[in-house]
């Protein structure tokens, strides 16, 4: 199908609105009615047709407008994109898998031409016909990895495997859930996960390291992870935090359908031919809460997630202070009948809201 | 002097040991405030050292130093901050060579920014020692101006630089060799707790 762009904003006026389209095929993160952190990865080889996991790097009506909120971040703060200078091959690595993907997964939108070390690179969307020479960064604009990252959704890690480890030393971080590239850059997989509760006592960060250690070229794996974010504000940054904070207070009984947005993280491993690095793009996903509950086994299910959730996780994840609003709200949605496993809506199989 | 035992905590945070004298062929001793007294244990644990030692020592207003010169170490210098010792650090860790044993003692920002230099050279972190002693004060980072504030004594604090209010947290960059302060007044502008030493 032909994508319509959207023209929208994830700031001020927040502009920004969900299709049918988006909602349906939202990534909606809990497969049955609780959540607790987990080693959650599966491998990456597509999804239903349509789906946010068919393709290798999902684009969406989004695509344009989040470029440009990309680009307004960058031009605010150069900072959210950084390579240490052992990273520029596997820069080039990632400008080469997302180059090859798109052009093979949207042949509509991306074409790559390739002549030996010349390459020919069309973004129809937005505007871009670039021929430049390969591992020759003087030929690009930007570095490779800040040029293919302008022109692709989703916020990304390039990671250095060394000792035993995955070190962070490169990204284009715009979409964080409130961490930040400068300050975590140069930082091993324990580290920059220093702050998330619970999950270092369970294990989960030995086990997922391991996973992440041995993922092979061709054969990427993905999670999901999710938050909460009042409006749609993809720069939820704690660089700008004393900025966008206060807005966690403008919710009322009678806005938050609106306002609420669930957040989710479709992240993905892919290993890198040259470099031997992981590349992790971390695609953030919003949606309003009245978006949620138009599917009934959705409305269920949050409401009980969103209930039962441990006090730890509510606070890591920032939203102690307005989960009994939340709650408030999503009980109307939920009638107390069971719920189909898996994290699909179902609506032609799931009964209608019995309240 | 007692030492300070810091509670646990995340793991970014790092941890200090105790100094102990070790074999090598010449020995390069870091060292703010208080720092000096656990050189000073060193040279008690081994006073062969002194001939084959350089200190640097960053006094911040204790009178340790003429101690320090009276264990004849091979090579002593005294510095009035650690930038203004930072050139002269690297200089001598450019040059240091296999065999060569770091010791860093004094405060977290000391050891920090000590620690960072030895990175940025090289040396094999199996090469270092590190023992805190003195202030716990912190060398912290303002996620929202980027700028350094140091010797950080209570929680929340003043960015120095822009002037906000900020809480001390408990992650920290190695590479920044600070802990990063966020803005604690963000969601309630105005109401920023009365200020409370750190680990009181
Ligand atoms: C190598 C790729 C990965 C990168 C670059 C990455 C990065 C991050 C970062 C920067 C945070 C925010 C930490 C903070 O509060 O400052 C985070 C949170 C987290 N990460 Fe990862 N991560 C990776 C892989 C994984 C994997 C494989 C797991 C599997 C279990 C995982 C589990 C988590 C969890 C549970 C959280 C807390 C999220 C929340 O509750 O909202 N991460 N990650």
């Amino acid at each position: 199908m032909t994508i319509q762009f959207n023209k929208e904003t994830f700031r001020d006026d927040y502009s920004f609105k969900n299709s049918d389209w988006a909602i349906q095929r939202f990534p909606f993160p809990f497969h049955e009615d609780s959540y607790m952190y987990s080693v959650n990865m599966e491998q990456h080889r597509g999804g239903p047709a349509g789906s946010v996991y068919e393709k290798r790097f999902d684009v969406d009506e989004h695509y344009i407008s989040e470029m440009e909120d990309r680009a307004m971040v960058l031009a605010d703060d150069p900072l959210r994109c950084q390579s240490l200078p052992h990273m520029t091959l596997a820069g080039w690595d990632l400008l080469e898998l997302i180059m090859v993907s798109k052009s093979e997964d949207y042949p509509d939108l991306f074409e790559l031409h390739r002549e030996g070390d010349i390459w020919r690179w069309i973004n129809k969307p937005m505007g871009i016909d670039d021929t430049f020479t390969f591992l020759d960064e003087t030929t690009l604009p930007y570095g490779p990895m800040e040029y293919i990252t302008r022109q692709t959704q989703g916020d990304f890690c390039v990671l250095d495997q060394r000792d035993d480890n995955l070190w962070m030393d490169a990204g284009m971080v715009t979409t964080q859930a409130d961490w930040s590239l400068d300050f975590d850059i140069g930082m091993n997989f324990f580290e920059w996960h220093a702050p998330v509760p619970l999950a270092h006592e369970k294990g989960i960060f030995k086990r997922a390291l391991k996973f992440l250690l041995n993922i092979q070229q061709g054969a990427p794996a993905r999670r999901l992870n999710w938050t909460m974010t009042v409006n749609p504000l993809l720069d939820t940054s704690p660089e700008n935090y004393h900025k966008w904070g206060i807005q966690k207070t403008t919710l009322t009984p009678e806005n938050i359908g609106a306002k609420q947005h669930l957040r989710v993280e479709l992240q993905s491993f892919f290993r890198l031919p040259r470099s031997n690095a992981l590349v992790f793009p971390i695609r953030c996903y919003l949606i309003a809460f009245q978006d949620i509950v138009k599917s009934p086994k959705w409305g269920r299910r949050l409401h009980r997630v969103i209930r039962d959730l441990p006090e730890e996780l509510a606070t890591y994840k920032g939203f102690i202070d307005n989960r009994p609003m939340m709650l408030d709200f999503l009980s109307k949605y939920d009638d107390g009948l069971p719920t189909s496993p898996g994290v699909f809506p179902d609506n032609e199989t799931e009964p209608a809201l019995q309240k | 002097m007692s030492k300070f035992q810091f509670p646990e905590s995340i793991k970014s945070r790092p941890v200090y040991g105790t100094l102990k004298a070790r074999p090598g062929k010449y020995h390069l001793m870091i060292a703010d405030a208080e720092g000096a007294e656990a050189i000073l244990h060193l040279h008690e644990q081994d006073a062969g050292l002194m001939a084959k030692a350089h200190i640097i020592y960053i006094p911040k207003g204790s009178n340790l130093g003429e101690r320090l010169r009276a264990i004849r170490p091979a090579q002593y210098y005294e510095g009035p901050t650690y930038e203004a010792a930072a050139s002269r650090i690297e200089r001598v860790l450019e040059a240091t060579h296999m065999g060569t044993q770091i010791y860093l003692t004094g405060t977290e920002g000391l050891m920090g920014q000590a620690m960072r230099a030895c990175m940025n050279a090289g040396i094999p972190h199996t090469a270092i020692q590190t023992e805190h002693r003195g202030s716990v004060a912190r060398r912290m980072q303002c996620v929202h101006c980027k700028g350094i504030t140091e010797d950080v004594e209570t929680d929340p604090f003043e960015c120095s630089h822009c002037g906000l209010n900020l809480f001390v947290r408990d992650h920290y960059s190695r590479r920044l060799a600070a802990f990063q302060g966020v803005c604690i007044d963000a969601e309630d502008p105005g109401n920023v707790p009365e200020k409370v030493e750190l680990y009181k």
